[in-house]
């Protein structure tokens, strides 16, 4: 901490917060400067988790990088390791069969569900309920965790998806497991509703702080719930049409200011859909094979060419661009991070305010440090 | 943009052109590279735009840009009402190291002792200057169309390594191009905060060059305190020859 020297307002303070602070949602650092208690500028610093995710995938084979998308944003091996599979398949013209293709879209959604329950339990706490409210969160999160440890292995590291379908095949006691949480989880909801969502220090914290404007939030590459609390309908599920989702019957829901609470609103409204869209796939899950028997794991060598794979994950469009030169490990392998993006536009949110708002409207972004540093 | 496919990073190969003629424009969706680049051509008569193929599966081809238009050829492909290109989703970069090629030429040699002629093959070995590049994936939301794939090229590898910032016009790749910089050395002109990302401020070198070594020390950090580690070493009187 030390005291700016400013002729026009006095004395303003610069406070590093971070880079060890529990509302930093892991090792995130923000260079803040106050005057007084507003915030006069705030600069993000990054790189504290940064392991060069891209340089090792580029020293290594295809498959070999699989579990290591597990580990970006770690709340969502899931979906990290679909949009993966789905850039690998696009590099190579590999197919999937129908029955993994239920199961991807499945996983995905346990994991967004997964990914949002914990991101209310977590806005919660950044708002001063501390602990409560998440362990609310954490005990329905938990029983889905317990789904994918049985099937895969792993709690939060599942590896699960190979590029051309899935690696395990769910036996059908997992199946009705699985659709009985599913079939409970808008309970919890309701639950979690009724105690939080009309509270009026929620509402006092969070309705008109931090509002993004759309074509603000468009061309600072805002995406997933972020985006779409601004009323900007776009969901890569419904325009990209990947995976099986056109037979799915769902909306999206879209906000109107573009504020924290819409922000919060949109992650409810998300997991409601995301029940629906689960129980139609339990209904329909075909039988079959979950891997396309042409793809070949080990030793696989794309042509030569690139490919952008992106989908929508619980966070925002995550995408993994390829490069192949023929051999067996990708020439160029990068990973487009929708929690670093995401934050482009922190600054201008928290301009004005007071750091205990710059605390909840971080939160209220979404952000996993594994996923911003690589 | 793949080395194999086009030797020679000015000339690209298109000797298999993967797109139809121009008279199929029409009927191409309006994102496609070869719808675009007519209109291109005809609005930045100065600029020159090249078609580069993608021969993989994807088949999504880009346009490769020269430095000098690539800001106002990036803000006409925002602001025009047909492509609306509002969202730069990623923004990357990719070095291409220089690299030797062979050149096997077949020549008939008249033999002196006055047979019949010798088919000799010659090889001449040229150097392909290395470059660094770098690759924006555009998209619309307002049409929900796309991708448009726009590439930049460097003049090399080591000094003349200045490419536009396209951050004036999409702000989506202020951290993104912080991040090549950061990673490749780019540097971009016009950033308004060029610094590095994820390496720390004293770092020197750009790791995710095909050519950078990580040192064998590099956890090694000076600290602050290395004169209280020295002291430390001393703090006990020397303990040999009760472990041993």
């Amino acid at each position: 901490m030390r005291a700016v020297h400013d002729e026009f307002h006095g004395d303003l303070l610069e406070v590093s917060m971070g880079p060890q602070h529990p509302s930093t949602h892991g090792v995130f650092r923000m260079v803040v400067t106050l005057d007084g208690e507003q915030i006069v500028k705030l600069k993000p610093v990054f790189g504290y988790l940064h392991r060069n995710h891209e340089k090792i995938a580029e020293s290594t084979s295809y498959l070999s990088s699989m579990p290591y998308t597990d580990r970006l944003d770690y709340l969502c091996s899931m979906s990290n390791n679909w949009a993966y599979a789905l850039a690998v398949e696009k590099l190579g013209g590999l197919t999937v069969p129908d029955r993994a293709q239920y199961l991807r879209v499945i996983m995905a959604e346990l994991t967004r569900l997964v990914n949002h329950s914990c991101l209310v339990g977590f806005l919660f706490n950044d708002l001063g309920t501390s602990f409560t409210p998440l362990l609310y969160a954490f005990r329905e999160r938990e029983k889905i965790l317990d789904l994918f440890e049985s099937l895969s292995g792993s709690r939060m590291m599942c590896n699960y998806q190979r590029f051309g379908g899935c690696r395990v095949d769910p036996p059908p006691a997992w199946l009705a497991a699985a659709s009985a949480l599913v079939d409970n989880f808008p309970r919890f909801l309701d639950e979690y509703e009724t105690m939080l969502t009309g509270n009026e220090i929620m509402l006092a914290r969070t309705q008109g702080i931090g509002p993004m404007g759309a074509a603000q939030a468009i061309n600072a590459g805002i995406t997933g719930p972020c985006l779409r609390a601004t009323g900007v309908d776009y969901d890569l599920r419904k325009v990209d049409a990947y995976g099986f989702y056109p037979r799915f019957n769902f909306r999206v829901p879209l906000g109107a200011h573009g504020d924290t609470y819409d922000r919060y609103m949109m992650r409810i409204l998300e997991m409601r859909e995301s029940v629906k869209i689960l129980q139609q796939a339990f209904r329909e899950l075909p039988a079959g094979p979950i891997m396309d028997p042409k793809a070949k794991l080990r030793g696989f060598r794309p042509k030569v060419g690139e490919a952008y794979g992106r989908l929508e994950g619980p966070k925002g469009e995550l995408g993994f661009y390829l490069i192949s030169d023929g051999s067996t490990n990708p020439w160029r392998y990068r990973v487009r991070p929708p929690s670093l993006i995401n934050l482009t536009l922190l600054e201008e949110l928290c301009l004005g305010r007071t750091i205990a708002d710059a605390v909840v409207i971080l939160g209220s972004i979404d952000i996993v440090l594994g996923e911003v540093d690589r | 943009m793949i080395v194999p496919a086009s030797p020679d990073p000015a000339k690209p190969d298109l000797s298999t052109p993967p797109v139809a003629e121009n008279s199929l424009a029409s009927a191409l969706p309006p994102f496609s590279p070869s719808a675009i680049l007519p209109r291109l051509l005809a609005r930045f008569p100065a600029a020159t735009i090249e078609l580069v193929p993608n021969p993989g599966p994807a088949a999504e081809h880009s346009l490769l840009l020269d430095a000098a238009h690539a800001r106002e050829i990036a803000t006409f492909l925002r602001d025009d009402d047909m492509l609306r290109l509002d969202y730069c989703s990623n923004a990357t970069g990719i070095d291409w190291p220089e690299k030797e090629i062979v050149d096997t030429v077949k020549k008939s040699v008249p033999d002196p002792a006055g047979g019949p002629d010798k088919v000799v093959e010659e090889k001449t070995k040229r150097i392909q200057p290395g470059y660094l590049e770098t690759v924006y994936h555009l998209y619309s939301m307002a049409r929900k169309h796309g991708p448009v794939i726009l590439r930049l090229r460097t003049e090399n590898r080591n000094d003349r390594i200045f490419l536009p910032s396209l951050t004036p016009v999409w702000k989506s790749c202020d951290f993104q191009e912080r991040e090549i910089f950061d990673l490749y050395g780019i540097v971009f002109l016009g950033h308004p905060d060029l610094r590095r990302l994820l390496m720390w401020d004293g770092f020197k070198d750009h790791p995710m060059r095909r050519d950078y070594v990580a040192p064998d020390d590099f956890e090694w950090e000076p600290t602050p305190h290395g004169s209280v580690l020295d002291r430390a070493k001393g703090h006990y009187p020397k303990t040999e020859g009760l472990n041993s």
